[in-house]
């Protein structure tokens, strides 16, 4: 066990500056009207920097989905105002949102979401497409991120023909592909087995220790015990946000 | 992104559904195709009308027998009636030879009788043919109407009542086979009388629903003899003025003229008049109205085509509501969903109008009900420009659709 100063002063380190990436202020999310008006999100703030590796717990329905796609700029906040590497986001139109989405944010879901039908390392390079990147460089830099997660033998496979873990991989590849500054991830390994859990999960770990900004939900403690700061939530609301000496101890190295 | 990797990203789509993707192609296709047939078909038909104006020459009058006598209204009966069945026999020779004055019609430039008979079988050794149009008249006849004879010879005023025939093309084919000169001087039955060839007319061509070529015409005197009987009327009278000019300076001296002779006025007129070229033209132009209402059924089709992309392509749309979140989640913008999809809906209708172009011109290529269709160039680019306006304005609604979708939404989407 290290002290509780090493993990913060190593973030600090990589952090170029001392803005928060996400900063998230009195964030209400309101569903529905009347009857079934349901409060999601209840004046939730948060500030999160460069190179933290948050975990998001709580109970199921305690508002952890809904705070991150906000934050991944999926849905937008009822209240509240919402900074993402120091620039309003409720101010930005459909066109910067996606950009937003493209340059920014990596975005990883419990289901993959991958493209049916469509090679994994077409799958990694769509965000790039998007970005308008050349053909070549797409390529080059699809391969590059499949690697980094180790599949680069499966390049010219669909998803079908992927397990889980594998999906998840090139889900993770396909996030990391444009070189966001966080990575967001919406309990990656639910669909996964503990195997392919512990895989992803070294995954983020290395990712984090090479100094890229993480946020993860999750439900297993031990899952949250890798991150360098827990974030608890219920009922909408944030109830502890503690910083964790832990974090690096797990499989980062 | 651009438009390259729209094309690529919606090609991807077009491919993933193949048999979808024929069928809507498919209602794009017929929808051309019709369009593109029907006018061609129009097209044709109203060349081969104005080829016939042109082979009828621009001066022929026809006088021909009117049943509307004494405020009866009547039908025309003209050259339908054979001369011996009708009650009116008010057209004679005597008629068509006072038409001939150089004074009191001075622009008429030559007459001919005519006689024509209805049913009427060719026969020589075992092969026969039944005659569209068997007239009977003078020599004058061959000059009015542009007959020239392409073999043989045209039988003169000499051979007034001889048993002589000169057969149009068709005739001498079917009788003689392809060596149509062998047809001159032989003697060939005609409803059983024998008759001999003189001469086979120039073709002129099979044009549209009739053929010009179809013909048998016998002196008049051997008509009468030997087919409508001497009474006293003619079917009609071919009337061929100095010049195209004066048609209707012609067509006045002829009224006058039998006016006075039958003692009627323009209302009780039991005769008319009328110039075969002015017929072919209101034709013409029946041919145009029936052309457009053609088009507007052919266009229609396309428009239910249209429909059934837009169907499609809404389907699409639903079925891949998670990939255009997943899409949007990674950054795509509006736009791009917007082109991906509307350039899958242009893919297809683009490729739906260019296989219809070429079913078109292939169909149009063969003669449909006689007609020799003549594809206009214009109609081509017309309907390739109108399958690339459906693509657009038929893809436009789903493609907005797609892209307005909230990316929450839109993954959520079971
Ligand atoms: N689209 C929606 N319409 C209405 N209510 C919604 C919608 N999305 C979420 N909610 C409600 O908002 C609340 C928070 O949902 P959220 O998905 O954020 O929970 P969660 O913490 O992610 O739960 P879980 O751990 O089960 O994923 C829940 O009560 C849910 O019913
Ligand atoms: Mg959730």
């Amino acid at each position: 066990m290290v002290s509780a100063g090493a993990p913060v002063a190593r973030v600090a380190a990589v952090a170029s500056s001392n803005i928060p990436v996400i900063s998230l202020r009195g964030v209400s999310k309101i569903y529905g009207q009347g009857e079934a008006r349901v409060t999601a999100l209840d004046g939730v703030s948060i500030h999160i920097r460069r190179g933290e590796f948050v975990a998001i717990v709580g109970a199921s329905g305690s508002g952890k989905s809904t705070m991150m796609n906000i934050v991944g700029c999926l849905d937008a906040p009822t209240h509240g105002e919402f900074k993402l590497d120091g620039m309003d986001v409720s101010s930005m139109d459909e066109y910067q949102l996606a950009q937003i989405r493209n340059r920014k944010i990596g975005f990883v879901f419990q289901n993959f979401n991958l493209i049916p039908r469509t090679k994994a390392v077409d799958n990694v390079a769509m965000p790039l497409a998007y970005a308008k990147v050349g053909r070549v460089e797409r390529k080059q830099r699809a391969l590059a991120a499949l690697d980094a997660v180790g599949l680069s033998a499966r390049a010219g496979h669909k998803p079908s023909q992927l397990s889980g873990g594998q999906q998840q991989r090139v889900a993770i590849a396909r996030a990391l592909v444009t070189d966001p500054v966080m990575l967001l991830a919406d309990e990656p390994t639910g669909a996964l087995d503990s195997h392919s859990s512990a895989e992803i999960l070294d995954l983020f770990s290395a990712l984090h220790a090479r100094g890229r900004t993480i946020v993860m939900i999750t439900h297993e403690l031990d899952v949250a015990a890798r991150a360098s700061r827990t974030v608890r939530m219920q009922d909408g609301r944030i109830i502890s946000d503690t910083a964790r000496a832990a974090a690096l101890s797990g499989g980062a190295v | 992104m651009n438009l390259i990797e729209s094309a690529r990203f919606a090609m991807r789509g077009v491919t993933a559904n193949k048999l979808r993707s024929l069928l809507t192609t498919l209602g794009i296709l017929i929808g051309i195709a019709a369009v593109i047939i029907l006018l061609a078909v129009g097209a044709g038909t109203s060349n081969s009308i104005k080829d016939q104006i042109g082979k009828l020459g621009t001066n022929v009058l026809t006088v021909s027998r009117s049943t509307a006598v004494g405020g009866r209204t009547g039908a025309v009966a003209g050259q339908q009636v054979a001369g011996n069945r009708s009650r009116n026999t008010n057209l004679t020779s005597a008629d068509e030879q006072s038409l001939t004055d150089a004074v009191l019609a001075p622009d008429v430039a030559q007459t001919a009788p005519v006689v024509t008979a209805q049913a009427v079988t060719a026969t020589f050794s075992g092969a026969s043919h039944a005659v569209a149009s068997f007239v009977g008249s003078t020599p004058a006849y061959f000059s009015i109407t542009n007959n020239t004879a392409e073999v043989g010879q045209l039988f003169s005023s000499a051979q007034e009542s001889s048993a002589t025939a000169v057969i149009g093309r068709t005739v001498a084919t079917d009788l003689f086979g392809n060596n149509s000169g062998s047809a001159v001087g032989q003697t060939i039955a005609l409803n059983g009388q024998n008759f001999v060839v003189s001469g086979v007319l120039a073709a002129k061509g099979a044009t549209g629903l009739n053929d010009p070529d179809d013909v048998v015409i016998v002196p008049l005197g051997a008509a009468q003899d030997k087919f409508t009987g001497y009474a006293p009327s003619l079917n009609s009278i071919a009337v061929q003025a100095k010049s195209a000019d004066v048609m209707n300076q012609a067509q006045n001296e002829i009224q006058m003229i039998l006016d006075a002779r039958h003692n009627v006025t323009a209302a009780t007129r039991d005769y008319q008049v009328r110039n075969q070229a002015q017929v072919l033209t209101t034709a013409t132009s029946t041919t145009q109205t029936l052309t457009i209402l053609l088009g507007a059924v052919a266009a229609i089709s396309l428009l239910v085509g249209g429909i059934g992309v837009m169907n499609i392509m809404l389907v699409t749309v639903t079925e891949r509501t998670r990939e255009i979140g997943i899409r949007k989640a990674i950054g795509a913008s509006r736009g791009n969903i917007v082109s991906q999809f509307l350039v899958e809906s242009l893919i297809i209708s683009i490729i739906g109008g260019v296989m219809g172009i070429l079913v078109g011109y292939v169909v149009s290529s063969f003669p449909i009900m006689g007609v020799v269709p003549d594809v206009q160039p214009w109609t081509v680019w017309l309907s390739f420009t109108v399958s690339a306006v459906i693509g657009l304005v038929f893809g436009i609604y789903p493609a907005n659709k797609a892209a307005k979708l909230r990316p929450i939404d839109a993954l959520r989407y079971e």
